[in-house]
Order: C-alpha cells, then sequence, then structure tokens
C-alpha cells in the first residue's frame, strides 16, 4: 500500500509523460497522439484508483511524502505530496472525466489539422491538475495552479487563426494573472509568518496547531489574499469576466477545464486551506469565511441572471458554471466543506456531461451554436437528448435520483444555519429557482419545438461521442447513491464521521421545499418557453419571449450587466493610459536623457578634438618651427672664421678680467 | 737700472710690434717681428734676467722667425702682401690694452719700485731646474720631441 | 723715472694688445701665429717683471716659468708653421677667410 503513497507523483507525471512524448510526433499522426493521450489517462486513472483504495481503511487517513527541493542557507525550500480523502476524491474525478473528455475528443476534433496538438496539450493540462491536488505545499499547488492556467491560455486560444480566440485567451491569462497576484503575495505573507509552505509535516506545517499558532491575526489577511486566486480561478465576481469568453475554445476544452476541473481548483483550494479560514471561528463564523461567503452569494445569482438572456449554448452552460461555483464558495464559506466538496465531484460529472452533450449539438448542427437556430433535436438525436436531460435535471436538482439534488439540498441545509445571516439562503433559494428557469429554457429552445434553420440537416453523433455522454449520465445517476441523506456514505468520509443506512431521512422537511422549487422553476420555464423560436402573437419568431415582454431588463442581462464595459472603461482605460505614460516617458524622458548623455559626450568629443586640432597642434607646430630657428641661429654663431672665434674669445677674456678687476 | 734706456727700449719695442702687426709685405712684417724680440730680450736684460733674454734671442728670432719666413717662401703662391688692420681687431685691441691698463693702475699693490736683488746666475738656473723644476724639464722634453715628431707627420708627403 | 712695476705692465699690456690685434686683423694664417707668439712674450715679459719686482725667494719661479713658456712656444710655433705647410698643400691658400670648413 505505501507503495502507491511513495509513488503518488507518478499520477501527474504520467499524462506529463504523454503530453511530451505526444510532442514529438509529427503533426499527421492523429491516432498515435490519441492513443498515447488516452493511455496515460488511463494509467492515471488506475493510480488514482489504487491510490484511493488506502484511504479507505482508516478513517481521517493522512499520508503525506515531504522532500528538500533546494536549500539556501539556513533554509530549505520543501516540497512534498499529500494522500488524503480530500485528494482522492478529486483525483479519481479528474481521472474519470478526464478519460471520457478525451475519447469525446478524438470524435469532436476529427479532421482538425491540429489534432496532435491539441491532445499534448490537454495531456499538459491533466498532468498539472493532477499535481495541483496531491500536492502537500502551497509553492507547489502554486506551480501547479500556474501550469493549469497556461495550459488554459493554450486551449482557449487553440484556432490561433481566430483573433477572437486569441483575445479570449489573453482575457482569460490576464484576469487569472490579478487573482494569482493576490494568491502569490498570501503565499509570502504565510511563509514569513510560519516559516513554512507545507500543509502537513509532522505537526510543524502550515495547517497544523503549531503552524497556525504562529500566524495569530494576519491568518484573516492571508487568507483573503490566497482567496483572490480562487475568484480569479472560479470565476467569481468580479473576476468572473473571463470565463463566458472562454468558450472560444473547443467545446472538449470547456468540458474539462471550465467545468470540472480548472475552475474548481478555486474552491479545491478554499477546502485545501480551510484551516488558516477557520482560525479563531466563533461559531464556526470569521471575517474571511463571511468575505467568502458574500463574494459567493452575489456570484450564484448574478450569473444565474445573465444566463437567462444569453444565446449561445455554451455561454449559458459557462455563466451557469459560475453560478454554481459561487454555490459552492457560499457553501465553504458557512462551514459545509463536506457538502461544497461534494457538490464540486457531483458538478464535475454533470457539467462535464452538460458540455459534451453541447458539443454533441454543436457537431450534430454543423458547428451552430446559436440555441436560437436549434430545435427539435429530439428526435434527431436521441442519444444526446437523454444525457443532457440527465445532466439538466442534475443541474436543476431534482432530488431522489439525481446527484446535484443531494449535494444542492446538503448546501441550502447548512447555509440555512449560518449565524450572521439567513439572506444567503434565500438568495440561494432564488437561485435554485432561476437555474431551472434557464436549463428549461435551453431545452426547449434547443431539443423541443419545430426545427429551425441549424436542425435541418442535425444527425446524431457518432458513438465515439454519444459513449462518454452515457458514462458520464450513468455517473450522475449512479454518484447520487453516496450522496444521499440515507447513507451519508461521502460525507462521512470527507468529514470522518461514521456514516450509517437510515432511509429514515430521506423525508425531510427541507427536501420537500427544494422539490417545490425546482418544480415552480420548471413550471415557470416551461410556461414562458412553450412557444420560444416560433412566431407568437406579436413576437415575431426570432425574438426571445423574455426580450418581447420586458426589453429593458433582457438587454441589461444580455449584455453581462455591462460589467465588462465598466472595466474597460476603467482598469483597462487606466492601465491604457499608464502605457501610454511610460511609452511617452521612455520615448521623449528617460530616451532624453539617454540622448543627452549622449550629445554631452558627442560635444565633449567635438572639443577635446578641436581644441587637439588648434591649440595643440599649432603649438606643437610652433615649437618644433622655433627649435628649428633657435638651432638655425645658434649655428650662425659657427661661421667657420677662426679669427672670429678668437675675437669673441678676446672678449671673453676681457670681460673676465675687468669683472675681477672691479671686484678687486 | 735706467729709465732712459728703459724708455727707449719699450718705444722700440712697440713700434716693431705695431709694424709687425700692420704691415701689408709679409717680409717686412716677418723682420719687425723678429725686432719686435729683439726689443724684448733687451728689456729682459734690463730687468736682470739675462738668461732668459739669451734664451729668447735664441729661440725666437733664431728658430721662429726663420720657420716663419721658411713657411711664407714655401706658401708663396698665394699672396705677396697682406691686409693691414681691419676696424674690429683694432677696437678689441685698443678695448683690451684700456683695459688691462685700467685693472693695472687700479691696483695699488704694484706701484712698486724695484728692489735690490743679488744677481741671478746661470748656476743657479741650472741647480733650480735640475732639482725643484726636474719633473717639468722631462715633460718638457717629451714635449718637444712630441712636437718635432708631429711637425714632420704634418708635412710628410703622402705615399701614393 | 725708475720705472715702477706698474710701467712695466703697461708696457707689456700693449705688446699683448698689438699681438692681440695682429692675431685679429691678419688674413694670412701665419700672422696669426706671429700674434700668438707676441702675445705670449709680453706674457714672458709680465712673469719676469713680478720676478723682478718681489722679494726673492728660492728657486726663482718667475724665470722658470718664463723658460718653460719660451719652450713650448718653439714647439707650438714648429706644429703650427707645419700646420700651415700642410693646409697650405691640401687647399692651395693660406687665407684664413676661406679656411671655413668648419662653420656650422
Amino acid at each position: 500500500m505505501s507503495w502507491i503513497i511513495d509513488h503518488l507523483w507518478l499520477i501527474p507525471a504520467v499524462p506529463f509523460a504523454a503530453s511530451l512524448a505526444i510532442l514529438s510526433l509529427p503533426n499527421g499522426r492523429h491516432r498515435g497522439a490519441a492513443a498515447l493521450a488516452i493511455a496515460g489517462q488511463i494509467a492515471a486513472l488506475v493510480l488514482s484508483f489504487f491510490a484511493f483504495l488506502p484511504t479507505l481503511q482508516v478513517s481521517g487517513f493522512r499520508a503525506v511524502q515531504n522532500f528538500t527541493w533546494f536549500t539556501f542557507g539556513d533554509h530549505a525550500l520543501r516540497l512534498g505530496w499529500v494522500l488524503d480523502p480530500l485528494a482522492a476524491v478529486m483525483l479519481t474525478m479528474i481521472t474519470l472525466v478526464g478519460l471520457c473528455i478525451f475519447i469525446f475528443s478524438t470524435g469532436y476534433m476529427i479532421g482538425d489539422k491540429n489534432f496532435v496538438r491539441f491532445f499534448a496539450y490537454l495531456s499538459f493540462f491533466s498532468g498539472a491538475m493532477l499535481g495541483l491536488v496531491i500536492s502537500n505545499s502551497l509553492l507547489l499547488l502554486f506551480i501547479c495552479w500556474e501550469l493549469v492556467g497556461l495550459a488554459s491560455y493554450l486551449l482557449i486560444g487553440f484556432w490561433i487563426e481566430r483573433p477572437s480566440a486569441a483575445a479570449a485567451a489573453k482575457k482569460a491569462f490576464i484576469t487569472t494573472r490579478i487573482g494569482d497576484m493576490g494568491f502569490f503575495l498570501g503565499l509570502l505573507w504565510l511563509y514569513g509568518r510560519s516559516g513554512t509552505l507545507l500543509f502537513y509535516d509532522g505537526g510543524n506545517g502550515c495547517l497544523e496547531s503549531a503552524g497556525l499558532a504562529m500566524l495569530g491575526a494576519s491568518a484573516m489577511s492571508i487568507a483573503l489574499l490566497i482567496f483572490c486566486g480562487a475568484v480569479g480561478k472560479s470565476g467569481q465576481f468580479p473576476l468572473h469576466v473571463w470565463l463566458p469568453d472562454a468558450m472560444e475554445g473547443p467545446t472538449p476544452v470547456s468540458a474539462l477545464i471550465h467545468a470540472a476541473t480548472m475552475v474548481a481548483a478555486g474552491v479545491f483550494l478554499v477546502a485545501r486551506v480551510y484551516p488558516i479560514f477557520s482560525l479563531g471561528a466563533i461559531d464556526g463564523v470569521t471575517s474571511s469565511l463571511t468575505v467568502v461567503v458574500w463574494i459567493g452569494v452575489t456570484t450564484a445569482l448574478m450569473a444565474a441572471l445573465i444566463a437567462i438572456a444569453q444565446a449561445d449554448i455554451k455561454r449559458i452552460l459557462a455563466y451557469s458554471t459560475v453560478s454554481q461555483l459561487g454555490l459552492m464558495m457560499v457553501s465553504l464559506g458557512v462551514g459545509g466543506v463536506a457538502a461544497g466538496m461534494m457538490h464540486l465531484l457531483a458538478h464535475g460529472f454533470f457539467k462535464a456531461l452538460l458540455f459534451l452533450g453541447a458539443g454533441s449539438v454543436i457537431h450534430g448542427c454543423h458547428h451552430e451554436q446559436d440555441i436560437r437556430k436549434m430545435g427539435g433535436l429530439r428526435r434527431l438525436m436521441p442519444v444526446t437528448f437523454l444525457t443532457y436531460a440527465i445532466g439538466m435535471m442534475a443541474l436543476s436538482g431534482v432530488p431522489l435520483f439525481f446527484s446535484g439534488g443531494w449535494t444542492k439540498e446538503e448546501i441550502l441545509h447548512v447555509t440555512a444555519h449560518w449565524a450572521p445571516s439567513r439572506l444567503p439562503y434565500y438568495f440561494l433559494l432564488a437561485g435554485v429557482v432561476l437555474t431551472a428557469l434557464y436549463m428549461t429554457r435551453q431545452i426547449i429552445y434547443v431539443f423541443f419545438g419545430n426545427r429551425r434553420a441549424a436542425s435541418e440537416h442535425a444527425h446524431e453523433s457518432p458513438r465515439v461521442m454519444t459513449m462518454p455522454l452515457i458514462v458520464l449520465a450513468s455517473c450522475a445517476i449512479l454518484f447520487s447513491v453516496v450522496l444521499t441523506p440515507a447513507w451519508p456514505w461521502l460525507h462521512g468520509y470527507l468529514t470522518d464521521e461514521p456514516a450509517h443506512l437510515e432511509f429514515a431521512r430521506l423525508i425531510q422537511p427541507a427536501l420537500f421545499l427544494s422539490l417545490v422549487l425546482v418544480g415552480a422553476g420548471v413550471a415557470l420555464g416551461i410556461w414562458m418557453y412553450r412557444k420560444a423560436g416560433t412566431q407568437d402573437r406579436q413576437r415575431p419568431a426570432d425574438t426571445d419571449p423574455l426580450e418581447f415582454a420586458q426589453p429593458q431588463l433582457f438587454r441589461f442581462l444580455e449584455n453581462k450587466m455591462w460589467i465588462d464595459e465598466l472595466y474597460a472603461r476603467t482598469v483597462i482605460a487606466f492601465s491604457w493610459m499608464s502605457a501610454r505614460l511610460s511609452d511617452w516617458m521612455d520615448r521623449h524622458f528617460w530616451d532624453g536623457l539617454v540622448r543627452g548623455v549622449g550629445t554631452m559626450g558627442r560635444l565633449f568629443g567635438t572639443f577635446t578634438a578641436s581644441v587637439d586640432e588648434r591649440g595643440i597642434n599649432p603649438g606643437v607646430d610652433e615649437t618644433t618651427v622655433g627649435t628649428r630657428g633657435l638651432g638655425r641661429l645658434m649655428s650662425a654663431a659657427h661661421s667657420g672664421q677662426i679669427q672670429t672665434y678668437l675675437g669673441i674669445i678676446a672678449i671673453g677674456a676681457l670681460a673676465l678680467l675687468l669683472f675681477y678687476a672691479w671686484l678687486a | 737700472m735706467s729709465s732712459i734706456a728703459f724708455v727707449l727700449i719699450a718705444v722700440l719695442t712697440l713700434a716693431a710690434a705695431l709694424a709687425a702687426a700692420t704691415l701689408q709685405k709679409l717680409m717686412h712684417a716677418t723682420l719687425s717681428f723678429a725686432l719686435t724680440f729683439v726689443g724684448v730680450a733687451a728689456l729682459f736684460f734690463l730687468l736682470g734676467a739675462e738668461f732668459v733674454g739669451l734664451a729668447l734671442i735664441f729661440v725666437y728670432i733664431g728658430a721662429v722667425a726663420v720657420l716663419v719666413v721658411f713657411t711664407i717662401l714655401l706658401t708663396r703662391r698665394d699672396v705677396e702682401k697682406d691686409r693691414g688692420a681691419n676696424w674690429g681687431g683694432t677696437f678689441l685691441a685698443v678695448a683690451m690694452f684700456g683695459g688691462l691698463t685700467w685693472a693695472i693702475l687700479k691696483t695699488q699693490s704694484v706701484a712698486i719700485a724695484a728692489p735690490h736683488i743679488r744677481a741671478l746666475t746661470v748656476r743657479r738656473i741650472g741647480e733650480t731646474l735640475m732639482t725643484s723644476y726636474v719633473w717639468p724639464l722631462q715633460c718638457i722634453g717629451l714635449l718637444l720631441t712630441a712636437a718635432l715628431i708631429g711637425a714632420l707627420v704634418l708635412v710628410m708627403e703622402e705615399k701614393r | 723715472m725708475t720705472p715702477t712695476l706698474q710701467v712695466v705692465l703697461i708696457v707689456s699690456a700693449a705688446l699683448f694688445s698689438t699681438g692681440l690685434l695682429a692675431a685679429l686683423s691678419r688674413r694670412h694664417a701665419i700672422f696669426i701665429l706671429i700674434g700668438i707668439e707676441m702675445m705670449l712674450g709680453a706674457a714672458n715679459l709680465n712673469f719676469i717683471a713680478f720676478w723682478r719686482f718681489s722679494p726673492q725667494s728660492q728657486p726663482p719661479t718667475g724665470i722658470m716659468i718664463a723658460i718653460f713658456s719660451i719652450a713650448i712656444a718653439a714647439a707650438e710655433a714648429a706644429v703650427g708653421l707645419a700646420l700651415v705647410i700642410a693646409v697650405y698643400r691640401h687647399y692651395r691658400t693660406t687665407n684664413v677667410d676661406r679656411l671655413n670648413q668648419l662653420k656650422g
């Protein structure tokens, strides 16, 4: 058993290796690339399963393997991996959902020129995500966090010839970067206060009591800074703007990254460092957790409202993801860590299912994505319809058979008991209704009604694409087995509580409330949109019923509440101005200084040259001339005339004589 | 000593010297030169240095003047006559005489009369030469030898 | 008048100046030598005069100097005349104005 713990690093390493191997293939080898990627993913799945087994045996299982990366002076930078229930379930979910999506992609991306590159990136992402989940060090988690962000950037902008895709990739990267900066600051602060970034280290880790004790009052700030990273990655308000734009990437990418796994990383992070968030909790409430709750609530409600007015099949699902992530954050914030994680796992399955279903629809309608141009696909694409319906019911929260219902129930339960306020609970109830409403709208538009433009030549997708849909749908249903309150095995597994089989707990008043709400939402949706896509009294065929009824509200929601425009006017405009100011400064001011120094040097050189030309050279020349003249002068004394010499001697003698005579 | 004799001899000497310096004809000038030394020798006699006077006559008039005559005769082709004094030389000579005279007149210590002396005998000269001045005597001998050889070498015809 | 030392010295000075005149103004090379001999003679006169007018002391230095001076003058005259002849042979002239090869 300890073999798997010692070799836990294999789980992310195998997909990474597969990615490298795929990159070395030439561009035409589609089959080889797909085979390598899927093989890597299957290997990771098998290894995750083996990792899962030991965690079942002991309650409160936690195995840690730390190593030193490098030392500098007295300090050592240590990394490691951890295996505990949280990590184990995430591993299983990621590998399983990933495998389904990989298989789906072989059908969806058929005929794409860059097939090989796609699978390389997918494997790379898979490895990074798995690494993130098992890391025992906040630094290692951050490294994998950034790698996952990189994979997301590469995959969103996969179709490089599309400028909209490139812009969306850039937006995603920059927006998450803003969150990551907060994350990094929190990381540094944590390291500074507690001296270690390892989560569990035999009692010295930063999440263990000794480490937590060193944080003191800074725990709230550190928690909030780390939460910034989660806000960016999980698309919470105000950094949610990148997620809908990320739909520019291929649909399998949307399914894997922006539904099931990467966006879940933010929620996972909060769950991982929960002890920091909950340090010093009174009644389970701290300031940082309160912030988490309110941001989550805002996000959930806002995204659900916007989803009602969207026309792109993937955008609706994107906003739905944002809304569900908000829901998970709320759950974590009010103290229901296990509930939030359970919803995360369930959401991973059914959101991937929904996205893959959307992908199937898009593929069948020959890459049409506007739901107003689809319709009546129920008969033409039965398997897709059935699986999509299962997913929709799971998402809406239909209880009993569908996993989403149980987990949402759990979340509402814990939110209702939140001490500071009941408001989140009411907002979440509204969110439940809205979720059912927009999903019903989407299903009616796409699968019911008359066939519209794109659905004329629609056909069912091939088996390679429908099989994963069926698998995921089955998971969505079967998962609920471990989620029911009758046998809360997963809850017990995650929270170390024993779980007993009790059918009585199936009957609860809260359960009825949610049933009523979901039913109301579905009914409202059917009533509002039953004639969608067709002419109805004064409303023309292609106008949305809500748009007809409340045009201003619809416009507001359709334009994503103008948040992108707000950012463009403020943050981006400011950034532009700073960039232009810096450019001007560089071009004129600093360049001017440098040029000035250069000019001074040049002037000095000219000056020196002129001094040399006009001053020194003539001086030297004159000196030579003078010396020559003097020489000529002196040589005149050598006349060669003996009598002249004699005369001079006589004069000299006379002078000497006179001098001595005068002295005497 | 007699002053009249002195004056006469001095005048003779100086006149002859001037003649030697200014006469144009070479032979005449040479003979005046010889006469000058006759006068100088006479002055020496007056001053009591007879031996030196005689030596002067032997050497200067007997040897040097004759040598000069020979040389003039041997180098006759160029000129018969020579120019006299020129302005620069005259001026310088006069200036020299003036300076010397001034120096002499200025010095009081030389305004003395001749003291009585013992006559200087040749014997004494000989004795002095051989005892106190024997080294200079030998050097002079060497010098004369060298001069002799040198003169011979200088005028020797080159071997063709 | 009894000739004082000053008078004798003045005569000697006149002889010296005359010799200088001869040396400076004659053109013929021989006469420069004659002038030099006259100057030497004047110097001898000086020595003898000083010997005569000074308290006598052994040895008679003035006499000795004069004797040696005469000897040297003779040697020098010989060599000088030989030089003049040698120069005449080479340059065919005894005119010192024309003997200016050492002009610098």
